[in-house]
């Protein structure tokens, strides 16, 4: 279905049987819009789609963030939104002596995270799976959280392209921080520079298609064959 | 009513000046806006919602709104000292009344949004283009909102009802003189603001109330392209 841009208050559609979706109300038979955003039908539920606004975290959401603090049961991470969210000592998997916190993350070090639960006290992260935990090289950096979708694509079809492009491995956090690791930093710039490219452009349709003309235009100097550095994790 | 009523600009009653409305002037924030109206400029810009601090204004029930209008030291032709003033702080506290109606705050207990508007150059109507500027530049914030706000001051020149007065005509003195009633209310015709300088009776308040209404609807529309604009423009990059 085609989307349009809608403003709060502005009605997007009329009729008994539609059902509002997120960020919209329903009175008098009218869907009304609630935020600034692209409406879209599905099945005669309608949503808005936010293109702008700071960051709200959900559960399960994989999240890039900064050690802000340490207290005596964990730290405090800042992960770009309101309330900052806290990472239990009982998620690091080896003995942790409490003196000693510091060995396992400083503040002002990065790591990548689960949201495991979202109460009435905070937001707990959690780093137990695989592929969480500290962030030792290569570069983070940040985008408009709205714009993570658009990065990852359809079923991950633009993050996998963005990859297989560059031989980098990219790991997009929900609230807006990318973290890539490649063989050279010029490299990780290049995707970099993709991952911008792709925000800049994020309304045209055919986006994917887009982005692979610009690779084409765009070829990286000094990047070795993508097979060598596909799998190295 | 009277006899044919002539304006300084040669405005008929009903007309508004030249209106200009753009978003995302301000790449650093959140949300942000620039409305114009004839002479007069505002830019808003919205940060949050975020943490609220100092710690102890902190609302557990809802989030706040805080603004602060300030005008701009060479916005008029006599420069204003620039910060607070007692003015700037009533201005700032009548732009919170008119747009926290609409705002959905329940969603973010403890939590702040911030809206700063700097008047660039001033020639009356500036809390109106203010709010005007607010609004638009919360919706940019992607603040949940129910229904936008808009602003404008219907004045009575002698007995005569005019919208969107300048300066010149704030500074009528004939017959009984200048009466400045700045209105702001929703797209469903809700008032959230009004305030009265001068004396009118009310039954033509009645009357200004419903020329505010129809000026309102077209500043709606002005906001809502400014809005969708931006999108189309991205698009065309």
């Amino acid at each position: 279905m085609d989307r349009k841009v809608v403003i709060p208050g502005e009605i997007i559609a009329e009729g008994e049987d539609l059902l509002p979706g997120e960020h919209t109300q329903k009175t008098d038979g009218k869907i009304v819009s609630l935020r600034y955003g692209l409406a879209e039908e599905q099945n005669s539920l309608i949503k808005v789609i936010p293109l702008s606004g700071v960051y709200s975290p959900r559960r399960g959401n994989v999240v890039i963030g900064k050690i802000e603090n340490l207290t005596n049961n964990g730290w405090i991470v800042d992960i770009g939104s309101a309330d900052s969210a806290f990472l239990s000592l009982m998620e690091v998997p080896r003995y942790v002596n409490k003196d000693a916190m510091e060995e396992v993350f400083k503040i002002d070090e990065l790591l990548i995270a689960k949201i495991w639960s979202i109460g009435k006290r905070g937001i707990d992260l959690s780093i137990k799976s695989r592929g969480y935990g500290k962030i030792e090289d290569g570069i983070v950096f940040e985008v408009n959280p709205n714009k993570v979708p658009r990065i990852i694509g359809k079923e991950g079809s633009m993050i996998k392209l963005i990859k297989d492009e560059t031989g980098c491995e990219i790991d997009v956090g929900q609230n807006g921080y990318v973290w890539i690791t490649g063989p050279t930093t010029d490299v990780e710039l290049f995707a970099k520079k993709a991952i911008t490219f792709v925000t800049e452009k994020s309304f045209i349709h055919g986006l994917t298609d887009e982005v692979t003309k610009w690779f084409g235009k765009n070829a990286p100097r000094g990047v070795p064959p993508n097979n060598e550095l596909g799998d190295k994790k | 009513m009277t006899a044919k009523f002539e304006r300084p600009d040669g405005r008929k009653i009903e007309e508004m000046r030249p209106v200009e409305a753009k978003v995302g002037v301000v790449p650093n924030a959140d949300g942000s806006a620039m409305y114009k109206s004839g002479k007069t400029i505002a830019i808003a810009a919205v940060y949050g919602p975020k943490k609220m601090h100092p710690q102890h204004q902190q609302n557990p029930s809802k989030g706040t709104l805080r603004c602060d209008y300030s005008m701009i030291s060479f916005s008029v032709s006599d420069r204003i000292r620039p910060g607070r003033n007692r003015r700037a702080m009533e201005i700032s506290e009548i732009t919170k009344w008119a747009l926290e109606p609409v705002l959905l705050l329940d969603k973010y207990p403890n939590q702040v949004i911030d809206v700063f508007i700097n008047i660039i150059q001033a020639d009356a109507g500036t809390r109106c283009a203010g709010i005007n500027a607010a609004a638009m530049a919360l919706a940019h914030a992607g603040i949940p909102m129910k229904d936008m706000v808009s602003s404008v001051s219907i004045g009575k020149l002698d007995k005569t009802l005019v919208v969107d007065l300048t300066k010149e005509e704030e500074d009528y003195h004939e017959g009984e003189g200048p009466t400045d009633i700045p209105i702001s209310m929703t797209h469903a015709g809700k008032v959230t603001h009004m305030q009265l300088d001068g004396k009118i009776g009310v039954k033509q308040l009645q009357e200004a109330v419903d020329m505010g209404k129809a000026a309102c609807e077209k500043i709606y529309e002005i906001q809502k392209k400014a809005l969708k604009d931006t999108i189309d423009m991205e698009e065309k990059k």
